[in-house]
């Protein structure tokens, strides 16, 4: 029962108490100290009620089975409270600012994890007989069909797993038109230095040479800077626009043009789309191929760091290589192209994944184009853009920008604000954790001196861009002010302090070991 | 627009502040000719939840769903009951709308729940250690393979022919741009390949299934012994997780890797993803592992605490040099695992593993009752392989008009091997009625 309102106190005590604080728990009331699932095994005890096996009879063709697995035992309370007390050490969109440049944290609208949650699309097999899954395929082809019109681009391949899986689609599409038009000598990628690290990597992947061209000044890509390693060895530019620095490429035509010229083509990395997703559409830049991160542009969640979603837009030019499967709309409904022999004039590169692509993100994503509409979308950049700037304005007095003029999504710093002052842009970053923000993206792009890579979204309001700002500008005081030891010591108020990462690189403990009895 | 906070008033105040008229100024780097004027044409204005809903739902009802239907059909993915509080876990936003676990204060949660991740799959696996998780088995397969060829720098490839279909062309395209030798062997059906007479001194790794695609049930000791006297490693891949609940494990067999396709626990069918790729080796190739790993560490208080670690092996710091370019992990499908999988615990898992086998067990008699229906399997573990005296596809498909979904013809992965026409992959797991084992019966004592 509830507490008796009668005879108790309603105003607090006045008392102080001093020293600090130390519970007989360790646990910080809403914090819960929580071990690992494995220590808290229960024997004896079971989370899942099962019937009965209908027949004790084996039929393993001899086989041995095993004696045990070492599984933990627990009732569903303990599982759910565990699972439940570890959601709460987790920063989130859901639960605060999180400006991580680069990955597009916005907010992932509900309606979406209803929809991908209707039986009619979580309850059904890869493998089922096609005319049983007509509204599925439908789906994809509705969802292709948006992508390739915000795109202005002709084809799309749907089923990478992600932004980095999408590179690796593009640029095995590029490989195989190479190899068609009898130029297997043009191996060399060309890659600016701000690129993401999955560029260069992807490159390698795929058996290309990577060959870095330098950044601008500016943090720009120059037409000229492209010219000069231009050769007829080269396969493609892998170019990310806007780039890491938060920049629109103002050459991009012209490198796409003179690329082009040279007998190579123009992959696009499309982890920044959101600057541009409804105002600019990227065939109109001349690209060849770029993946579209459903997980960004499109809301999908990001779940601790994935399943994401990379589909792949292609030109005319490469359109004929895209992997299997893909849906054809044909005169009897919707059909799957599994199989080469059936891609009628198309020569398919192969396969990249198990089954037809992360039909759960093409929901959520599918979902999210219809509830914003071709007016939601565009205000969508257009959002993107003028919050990323309104913050660059509202912090160059006191943080150092990168860059001149306006930026697009996000904002890029670097640390000659904190010259003097002993702070490292870690230490800066752990502080805001205290106030209550995620950290933005740091050191990272690699072309200046302690990047702060700040995306701040849409869908954060002025609010709260108000109160971020005003955090930002007191931490930049506090840092100037000489509070070294603050920053140092920082974050004070989370689950953890800091972590010592060289540790646990040097002798890697990757799994619990139940200990000697 | 419900999603997007920002008012007139705002967004006027907000450009007063960056001193610019419009939102167009801000977009002055985007040449001329590639500004759109006005909003995408053909798609319509911002829906409420209302009409979306209804739009998806429309879609959604022309599918049948395997839920509504007797439902027999496997081949690398699996219909099981998962218990309603995953779901619910999965969606608690502080999972669902957190990002990589890059800054460790504040992802706790992820990192130790990625941390148990890992040591169910060494556990399921028998093997030393297991990563963070990978897009799904079969992308995870091709990642082993390149692992392979790096630690003994070697270029040829064995793949069994009780490899799933999807696997091998996955392992051939992947591995292939990278100039492999790739040795795919013929659809192994009778289960009758001797792999270990293919193994020479070029040979990288082998790789092979169990259950096999065709249901049969494999031991790889002597294989894996065959293997490593010759410096090849040895792959090993589970597509139906649920069977090492009963099944002597990979690396008691002497695996190297093991890669497993994880959605049979905690994840749906979903139309085929996302799922999530288990990926587990020995201590000495950790270093030569591809994705995500977390480890254990302190904080500066000496409390326990995970981080991600091991990261010199990954593309955002060794860029073209780097394992594998992989970035995103499958982190929601492993929570998912991971919470399903503890759920169940060790009396679970056996139980679910014996109750899957029985029904199968059950379902081929009844089946092998059936005028002129054949078992293939000596055994098998929740799927197995019969061969019908019709083409199996249009059997499938007669079935399907009957409410029926029988499993899988063999003749969707391999549409123009002949021999194979007639072979039908029917799964039984947990869900799985005797009403609808009856009902199968009787539907192919109809068709046939």
């Amino acid at each position: 029962m509830a507490m008796n309102n009668q005879g108790r106190d309603s105003t607090p005590h006045a008392v102080t108490v001093a020293g600090e604080f130390v519970t007989f728990t360790g646990n910080k009331a809403l914090q819960q100290e929580e071990a690992l699932i494995f220590e808290l095994d229960n024997p004896g005890a079971v989370g899942v009620d099962l019937e009965a096996p209908v027949t004790t009879k084996t039929r393993l063709g001899g086989v041995k089975t095993r004696a045990g697995v070492g599984l933990p035992s627990l009732a569903e309370p303990d599982v759910v409270r565990h699972y439940t007390r570890l959601s709460q050490k987790n920063f989130a969109i859901d639960t605060t600012m999180y400006p991580l440049g680069s990955c597009t944290m916005k907010h992932n609208p509900r309606l979406n994890e209803k929809m991908a949650r209707l039986p009619g699309f979580g309850d059904i097999h890869p493998l089922q007989p096609v005319e049983t899954v007509q509204g599925a395929l439908e789906l994809i082809d509705q969802l292709a069909h948006w992508l390739k019109t915000l795109t202005g681009m002709p084809a799309i391949a749907m089923s990478p797993g992600a932004g980095a899986h999408g590179e690796l689609c593009g640029l095995m599409a590029i490989h195989a038109a190479l190899d068609a038009r009898g130029e297997s000598h043009r191996r060399r990628v060309l890659v600016p230095e701000s690129a993401h690290g999955t560029n260069p990597a992807t490159a390698a992947f795929c058996g290309f040479t990577v060959d870095t061209i330098p950044a601008e000044e500016n943090g720009r890509v120059s037409v000229e800077a492209v010219k000069a390693k231009l050769g007829d060895d080269v396969a493609c530019i892998m170019l990310t626009n806007p780039n890491t620095c938060g920049l629109f490429e103002p050459q991009i035509r012209e490198i796409a043009d003179a690329v082009h010229a040279a007998g190579g083509y123009f992959y696009c990395d499309g982890a920044n789309y959101n600057a541009i997703v409804g105002r600019v559409r990227p065939a109109d830049l001349g690209v060849d191929a770029m993946h579209i991160n459903l997980h960004k542009t499109f809301s999908t969640p990001h779940g601790g760091g994935g399943p994401g979603s990379g589909p792949v837009v292609l030109s005319d030019a490469l359109a004929p290589y895209a992997p299997l499967p893909f849906v054809v709309h044909g005169k009897d409904g919707f059909t799957l192209v599994e199989h080469a022999k059936d891609a009628g004039k198309a020569q398919p590169f192969g396969r990249l994944k198990g089954f037809h692509g992360q039909m759960g993100m093409f929901v959520r994503a599918l979902a999210y184009i219809l509830s914003h509409g071709a007016d939601g979308l565009r205000q969508v950049a257009s959002d993107a853009v003028l919050n990323a700037n309104y913050v660059l304005a509202s912090l160059k007095d006191v943080m150092s920008a990168s860059f001149d003029g306006p930026c697009m999504h996000e904002a890029l710093f670097d640390d000659r604000f904190l010259k003097g002052t002993g702070v490292t842009p870690l230490d800066f970053a752990k502080a805001m954790i205290d106030e209550g923000y995620h950290p933005m993206t740091m050191y990272f792009p690699l072309v200046v001196h302690g990047a702060l890579l700040i995306e701040p979204t849409e869908t954060e309001s002025k609010q709260t861009l108000d109160r971020f700002i005003a955090t930002m500008r007191h931490l930049t005081e506090k840092a100037k002010a000489g509070d070294l030891a603050h920053f140092q010591a920082s974050p004070r108020l989370t689950p953890r302090k800091r972590l010592d990462e060289t540790q646990a690189a040097r002798k890697p403990v990757l799994r619990w070991v139940k200990p000697a009895a | 627009m419900r999603y997007l906070p920002l008012t007139e008033t705002d967004r006027s105040a907000m450009l007063a502040t960056i001193g610019v008229d419009s939102v167009d100024a801000l977009f002055r780097d985007v040449p001329e000719q590639a500004r759109l004027k006005g909003p995408i044409a053909g798609l319509s204005d911002h829906m409420g939840e209302l009409a979306v809903e209804r739009h998806l739902s429309r879609l959604a009802a022309k599918n049948t769903t395997a839920s509504t239907v007797p439902f027999f059909i496997g081949g690398g993915a699996y219909k099981h009951h998962v218990p309603a509080s995953v779901d619910q876990l999965l969606l608690r936003g502080e999972f669902l709308t957190s990002y990589t676990p890059y800054q460790p204060e504040v992802t706790q949660g992820t990192l130790q729940y990625l941390f148990e991740f890992q040591t169910q799959v060494a556990l399921l696996t028998g093997m030393d250690v297991a990563n963070a998780s990978m897009y799904d088995g079969a992308t995870g397969t091709a990642e082993a393979v390149l692992m392979a060829a790096r630690i003994n720098k070697r270029n040829k490839v064995i793949l069994s022919g009780g490899l799933h279909p999807h696997y091998r062309s996955v392992v051939e395209t992947t591995c292939g741009v990278m100039g492999m030798d790739i040795r795919a062997q013929a659809p192994d059906w009778k289960n009758a390949e001797d792999l270990s007479a293919l193994i020479d001194g070029e040979t990288a790794c082998i790789v092979v299934q169990t259950p096999s695609l065709f249901g049969h049930l494999r031991d790889f000791t002597a294989l894996c012994e065959a293997a490593h006297a010759k410096g090849a490693l040895v792959i090993v891949v589970v597509t139906e997780v649920v069977s090492l609940g009963l099944l002597t494990p990979p690396g008691e067999m002497g695996a190297d890797i093991v890669v497993c396709e994880g959605q049979s626990i905690g994840n749906g069918l979903n139309f085929g993803g996302p799922y999530v790729g288990l990926f587990a080796t020995r201590d000495k190739y950790v270093r030569q592992m591809p994705g995500r790993l977390c480890g254990q560490t302190v904080d500066a208080d000496g409390k326990r605490g995970f981080v991600l670690t091991l990261s010199t092996r990954e593309q955002h710091i060794r860029r073209e040099k780097a394992t594998s370019n992989i970035c995103t992990n499958s982190g929601l499908c492993a929570l998912a695992f991971t919470i399903h999988l503890s759920l169940l615990g060790e009396q679970g898992l056996t139980q679910l593993a014996q109750v899957n086998h029985a029904n199968a067990v059950t379902l081929a008699d009844k089946l092998e009752a059936v005028k002129g229906v054949k078992l293939v399997n000596d055994g098998f573990f929740n799927e197995f392989t019969v061969k019908l005296p019709k083409k199996a596809a249009k059997v499938v498909s007669k079935l399907a008009e009957r409410g029926i979904l029988a499993g899988v013809p063999v003749s969707r992965f391999y549409p123009d091997m002949e021999g194979l026409e007639d072979l039908l992959l029917v799964a039984s797991t947990e869900v799985n009625s005797l009403e609808d084992m009856d009902a199968l019966v009787r539907g192919l004592e109809e068709v046939l």
